[in-house]
């Protein structure tokens, strides 16, 4: 998982040269920061759980198994690209690595996740939903119809609130009446908990915990997951509305460096492994660009081949 | 044949999917328990059990996406909006989301979902529950529309629009329920394709096009024109889009006259874009303009006189025909 976590962070850091070298068009939301949570949340499920998520999805697909060279190509609208190129940043879906998207509505996405965990409910599946979405979500009437409809039903979904303080530029404590977030939960009588998004160990262990449970029995589950993105809103963003201080106060809780001293204290990862796998990253994310720049586009006419879907049964 | 309402019509319609398919199940407010708001979905709690005929609370915006995302993963749900003016509620989940998945996961999800319920204004329900939809929807690529107008265009429609990979709205009459018309029986499988126009009344002298709740409104003219000489053809569009352009232009090149009455505004309503096709692909056929009748361009009053001057009516329809008739 350190090697995924520094796989997002070293692809991230390129995705932002290439899009400053407009390589890359559109909006582009970066997860420097918030790579334990995902991390942590596929290291406590199963690779054919549904995973969906907002636009910030980068390091989710990326967590999923999607490739780096298709992420990447995706960010170039290449065909290469996990959708074709026709997604774009906010839009990365890959049905394969069962990665629902990419959603670029705040908050629409939530009740998809109810329909998606409604149907493992209705074939018996033992499956679960992940849904992942920001501090900003939690106040949009989608997300509130979502809950009350996911714990009516008693969907098999964590919903899984990536708070990472700041909805755009409006910090949470300027958004939303509540003192902490996992408290939206309560309302719904769905259990909540707030777990510290830069442990990596911490975000694996409570969400093992909460998914066991819910393969017994399906129940909806809510957790806050506190973290920080490094960037800005998106890549147009300076981030003028946070100190320096705040920034550098998080920077030294890098869920990297942490993850890294655990290991190291338990002579599990000496600095030259570390070295290698950081290494490795970093090739994989520079190969991505060259693999994008070298893919092709989809001829214009195909653009009508995905209005509708052909067929019918 | 026998003869049944549009509102069991559209029963037989979800009876036999549910039936046919266990990947099909049905959910909105008020469908399961009640019995349906409009009783289409009468008994089939009985039948089909509360997994498959599910109530909802009043959370369109929320059972919509539901819908679609259950639809992303392989079921085929069937959603209904108590009206379609409340699917406005639903509006991101219908527009934002259910077309636009196919095209931004580069075809890798289809969204097999049908949305039905009433559509169009009822009678004197004011501003809010009296809205026409289907211009608002057609705009939209990635869904297609359909609109029938007697029971078994309704059962048809609605059957085809269940298997079909994609978002389709079937927007139903809402003063059409209780109509009666004749349907083929049971046992005989029966699907209208989308995008298949029907002439209900075959003339020479003019073509009324119409859809839904303006069907039964033309053909009562039509007749009336007959006494005065006049033969007027009426065709149902029956879906909004796909758009069936061959019966359209087909019709106007025998007859060269052409009246459209939509239940629908005129701004941006359905009678314009079909006027603009018809100008374009066959202009030299027309020995009139096109007129529309539509609504005025106001938002609905309850006032019963006031209702009936806003919306299109028997004089409106049989002035529009003289006018392009020179009649």
């Amino acid at each position: 998982m350190l090697a995924l976590m520094l796989l997002i962070r070293r692809f991230e850091e390129r995705a932002s040269q290439q899009y400053q070298a407009q390589k890359i068009g559109g909006f582009c939301h970066l997860y420097i920061g918030q790579e334990a949570v995902v991390a942590g949340a596929v290291a406590a499920t199963r690779p054919d759980d549904y995973m969906i998520t907002a636009y910030r999805d980068h390091g989710h697909a990326l967590a999923r198994g999607t490739s780096a060279d298709a992420c990447m190509a995706e960010l170039f609208g290449k065909e290469t690209g996990c959708s074709r190129g026709l997604g774009g940043s906010m839009h990365f879906f890959d049905k394969g690595n069962h990665m629902y998207g990419g959603h670029a509505i705040v908050g629409a996405h939530v009740p998809l996740a109810a329909g998606m965990a409604f149907a493992s409910k209705y074939r018996n599946e033992d499956r679960v939903t992940l849904c992942f979405f920001g501090d900003g979500a939690i106040n949009q009437g989608a997300f509130h119809e979502a809950l009350n409809l996911i714990a009516l039903y008693k969907l098999p979904v964590v919903l899984i609130c990536e708070n990472n303080l700041f909805a755009m530029g409006t910090s949470v404590k300027r958004s939303t009446s509540l003192k902490q977030i996992a408290d939206r939960a309560e309302g719904y009588d769905i259990p909540g908990d707030i777990i510290d998004g830069m442990n990596f160990r911490e975000v694996r262990d409570k969400l093992s915990e909460i998914v066991g449970s819910i393969r017994k029995e399906p129940h909806p589950a809510f957790v806050e997951i506190r973290t920080y993105r490094y960037r800005g809103h998106s890549m147009s963003d300076p981030a003028s509305y946070r100190t320096k201080d705040e920034l550098e106060k998080y920077r030294l809780d890098d869920p990297i460096i942490r993850l890294r001293a655990q290991l190291t204290r338990e002579g599990k990862l000496t600095n030259e492994q570390f070295d290698q796998i950081d290494k490795e990253a970093k090739e994989k994310a520079l190969a991505s660009v060259k693999f994008a720049e070298n893919s092709g586009e989809l001829p214009v006419e195909g653009v009508y081949d995905y209005v509708y879907a052909k067929g019918a049964r | 044949m026998r003869e049944i309402t549009y509102r069991q019509a559209l029963n037989e319609a979800l009876a036999e999917e549910l039936e046919r398919d266990p990947n099909v199940f049905l959910m909105g407010e008020e469908v399961a328990e009640y019995q349906g708001a409009y009783k289409v979905s009468q008994g089939l709690l009985e039948r089909f059990g509360p997994k498959r005929i599910i109530d909802t609370p009043i959370s369109e915006n929320g059972f919509a996406g539901l819908g679609v995302g259950a639809a992303m993963v392989g079921l085929r749900p069937i959603i209904e909006f108590m009206t379609f003016s409340f699917s406005l509620v639903a509006f991101d989940q219908v527009v934002n989301n259910a077309p636009n998945l196919l095209m931004m996961s580069g075809g890798q999800f289809n969204v097999p979902i049908t949305f039905r319920g009433p559509n169009g204004p009822a009678h004197q329900l004011g501003a809010t529950h009296s809205h026409a939809t289907e211009n608002l929807y057609a705009s939209v690529p990635g869904l297609k529309v359909c609109t029938p107008a007697t029971p078994r265009d309704a059962k048809g429609l609605l059957k085809t629009a269940v298997r079909d990979d994609n978002p389709v709205l079937v927007l139903e009459a809402e003063l059409l329920y209780s109509s009666k018309g004749l349907v083929e029986p049971p046992d005989e499988e029966l699907l209208i394709p989308l995008g298949q126009a029907e002439v209900k009344r075959e003339g020479s002298d003019v073509s009324i096009i119409c859809y839904a709740q303006t069907v039964p409104l033309a053909l009562t003219v039509a007749a009336q024109l007959e006494e005065q000489d006049i033969s007027a053809e009426v065709i149902d569009l029956r879906s909004i889009k796909p758009l069936d352009e061959e019966t359209i232009f087909n019709s106007v090149a025998r007859t060269h006259r052409v009246v459209i009455v939509e239940q629908g505004r005129p701004f941006c309503g359905v009678g314009a874009e079909i006027c603009y096709r018809i100008q374009k692909n066959i202009f030299d056929e027309l020995d009139a303009p096109v007129v529309r009748v539509s609504q005025e361009d106001v938002p609905m009053p309850y006032n019963e006189r006031l209702e009936q001057f806003v919306l299109p009516n028997a004089d409106k329809l049989m002035a529009a025909v003289k006018k392009v008739c020179y009649a």
